[in-house]
């Protein structure tokens, strides 16, 4: 098990003052200018070296996404954008971030911004955490005023300007395309790519976009140094993760722990086990509602990194584990999934914005029984055409927790078709 | 998606909308963020300003933000329909968001959504089902207006409601005793300082 000493987030919960002077005593901004006087070749060589990958979800080593960007800033200024739209279906760990630890945040800003060579940097924040984005705004004008953001922030010789976003409620921004649509003040609809966005992103500048939590452990590794992060957790898949439990567990929580921790043990160490003990689990969504549900045969010796669950045909995703119990309508729980994508639709696809309706549909019927077996086939096959032809991954989003559903529950799903077709039969 | 009109035909339209001198003073800090020429950035921002004047976005309102950011109608028209916070019709003083996806269903937002249809009265309380609120480790999760209550069952839900009726602003957060996301019964981490 991680031990306090190594946690990155040691205000998760709030206990301890999120404010700067707070922030300060749990080692927040010491000495930033010395890690910024070790310049943007140094910065970045450690990121990659620490392993960290990119805490949004896919996974992309976080160091090299910040190489991608311009080695000089030319007639286009560079763009930091965090994505603080957590919206992802069972994930609510930047939401901690945000209200208890807001500096880390913005500390990371800086230092990311640095890196990748940028004056200005926006956090898109989801409309709905009002409170949490005034917690944000908060933090940075006491950085603003502490002389640690703005002209020679930190005395590093280095401008940089750190602004809130509020978004308006639409899981789509979360995309980074789509969030970058959003920021520039149009609805949220996905763009092709390429162009990447450190080629041309925010009003058609080089931009790199991260997740809350990457941007928010960069600091900390940066002070302790990549062999700290990376003799964390397994290889490839380094250092601490906030996983967030929810469901069917005794005590459900957000907590911070080692990559490749046993799921076993993160459930049952932090979360009092699962609810009815562990043989009345039935299966868990392990990264998010978008990958793949593992059953329970599974869950038994399944490690949490992205390279395990990846295995597994599943996906380690935002790390929002969700506990399904024996007592799960587990049909109804994926239908339930189905449902979110087609209301997140963006409409722009039409893969997307007809097939996440009609999947949700025959998925209500696959709850109540009334289809015929071989509509399980049909709808994988669409689930399939449905996946890997979209302009953004919210088609495959849609398409992998019914997949999942399939592969560990088709008798399930086949054993509601019979029992409707014989009941209507014997009356 | 969801298929929703700007200018909804049941609902009575206002003729004239402008800021208050207060609001207008928040508008334009917001505009100041974003470089010369990009103000339309602020128009989720500026929306959102206008809606808290108002209480809801009627038409008028999207073509004073539309002036103000010197933007095309049909652009912020395309935005206000298409972000789900924003509100084309009156609602009640309070705005209960009932998330009903998977976590929060797992854990018994049946029930909750079931207490807040009771108190709907389009007056008091408007009720919506919304997507994935983000506060999982605490289903249920209900939103009312900026605040999320969490950890809800039927029971605290009408106590929290009761409180609304009475005047009183109920504490947010939790509604058992808990610490935020922190496990309930005490902590398993950051224990000692």
């Amino acid at each position: 098990m991680l031990s306090d000493k190594d946690r990155i987030f040691t205000n998760l919960y709030g206990v301890h003052d999120w404010r700067l002077a707070g922030a300060r005593a749990r080692g927040a901004w010491d000495n930033t200018k010395a890690i910024l006087d070790k310049g943007v070749d140094w910065i970045i060589d450690e990121m990659k070296k620490s392993g960290l990958r990119g805490r949004g979800g896919a996974g992309f080593p976080t160091g090299m996404k910040w190489s991608f960007m311009p080695k000089e800033v030319k007639d286009r200024p560079h763009y930091l954008v965090v994505n603080a739209d957590e919206s992802e279906p069972g994930t609510c760990k930047d939401r901690d971030i945000m209200r208890h630890d807001p500096h880390l945040l913005i500390e990371g800003c800086l230092v990311a911004g640095f890196a990748m060579r940028a004056n200005a940097g926006y956090i898109y924040v989801r409309g709905e955490f009002y409170n949490e984005a005034q917690h944000l705004i908060a933090a940075i004008k006491e950085a603003y005023d502490a002389g640690l953001l703005g002209k020679n922030a930190c005395g590093s010789g280095w401008d940089f300007d750190l602004y809130v976003h509020r978004g308006a409620g639409a899981y789509i921004c979360g995309e980074e395309t789509a969030l970058l649509e959003s920021l520039e003040g149009k609805k949220g609809m996905p763009r092709l790519k390429p162009p990447f966005p450190a080629g041309a992103g925010l009003y058609g500048c080089p931009t790199t976009v991260n997740n809350v939590e990457s941007i928010a452990v960069a600091p900390t590794i940066l002070r302790r140094g990549a062999a700290w992060f990376a003799g964390i957790g397994r290889p490839n898949n380094t250092g601490t993760k906030l996983f967030c439990i929810s469901g069917h567990v005794n005590r459900p929580c957000n907590v911070e722990e080692e990559m490749g921790i046993p799921l076993r043990e993160l459930i049952d160490r932090h979360c009092g086990g699962v609810r009815g003990g562990w043989d009345n689990l039935l299966a868990v969504i392990p990264g998010g509602a978008s990958v793949p549900l593992l059953p329970k045969s599974i869950c038994d010796n399944q490690l949490m990194d992205f390279d395990s669950l990846r295995d597994q045909r599943s996906g380690l995703g935002t790390a929002a584990v969700i506990v399904m119990d024996k007592s799960t309508d587990v049909v109804k729980a994926i239908a339930r999934l189905s449902y979110f994508y087609k209301h997140e639709s963006c409409g722009q696809c039409t893969p997307c914005r007809e097939g996440t309706g009609w999947m949700w549909r025959v998925m209500e019927r696959m709850v109540t029984g009334n289809a015929r077996i071989e509509e399980i086939d049909a709808l994988e096959d669409v689930t399939k055409q449905v996946e890997g032809h979209t302009i953004c991954a919210l088609g495959d989003a849609a398409a992998w927790p019914i997949q999942g559903l399939i592969r560990h529950f088709r008798p399930e799903m086949e054993r509601r078709i019979r029992a409707r077709t014989e009941k209507l039969a014997a009356e | 998606m969801a298929m929703i009109t700007a200018d909804p035909k049941d609902v009575p339209q206002v003729e004239h909308f402008a800021f208050t001198p207060e609001y207008m003073a928040k508008v334009e800090e917001q505009i100041a963020h974003y470089p010369p020429g990009r103000q339309a950035s602020a128009v989720i921002a500026v929306l959102d300003l206008a809606q808290r004047q108002h209480g809801w976005l009627p038409r008028a309102a999207m073509n004073e933000v539309a002036r103000i950011l010197d933007m095309a109608p049909i652009r912020v028209y395309e935005v206000a329909t298409f972000y789900t916070m924003f509100q084309l019709r009156p609602k009640g003083k309070y705005l209960l968001q009932v998330c009903t996806t998977t976590p929060c269903w797992l854990r018994g937002s049946d029930a909750v959504m079931k207490a807040c249809q009771h108190a709907a009265d389009g007056e008091t309380f408007s009720v919506q089902e919304v997507e994935c609120l983000g506060g999982c480790v605490n289903a249920p999760v209900v939103q009312i207006n900026d605040d999320f209550y969490e950890d809800l069952d039927e029971a605290s839900m009408n106590k929290v409601l009761d409180a609304f009726r009475r005047g009183e602003t109920p504490k947010p957060g939790p509604q058992v005793d808990r610490q935020t996301s922190a496990p309930e019964g005490g902590l398993t981490t950051l224990k000692g300082e």
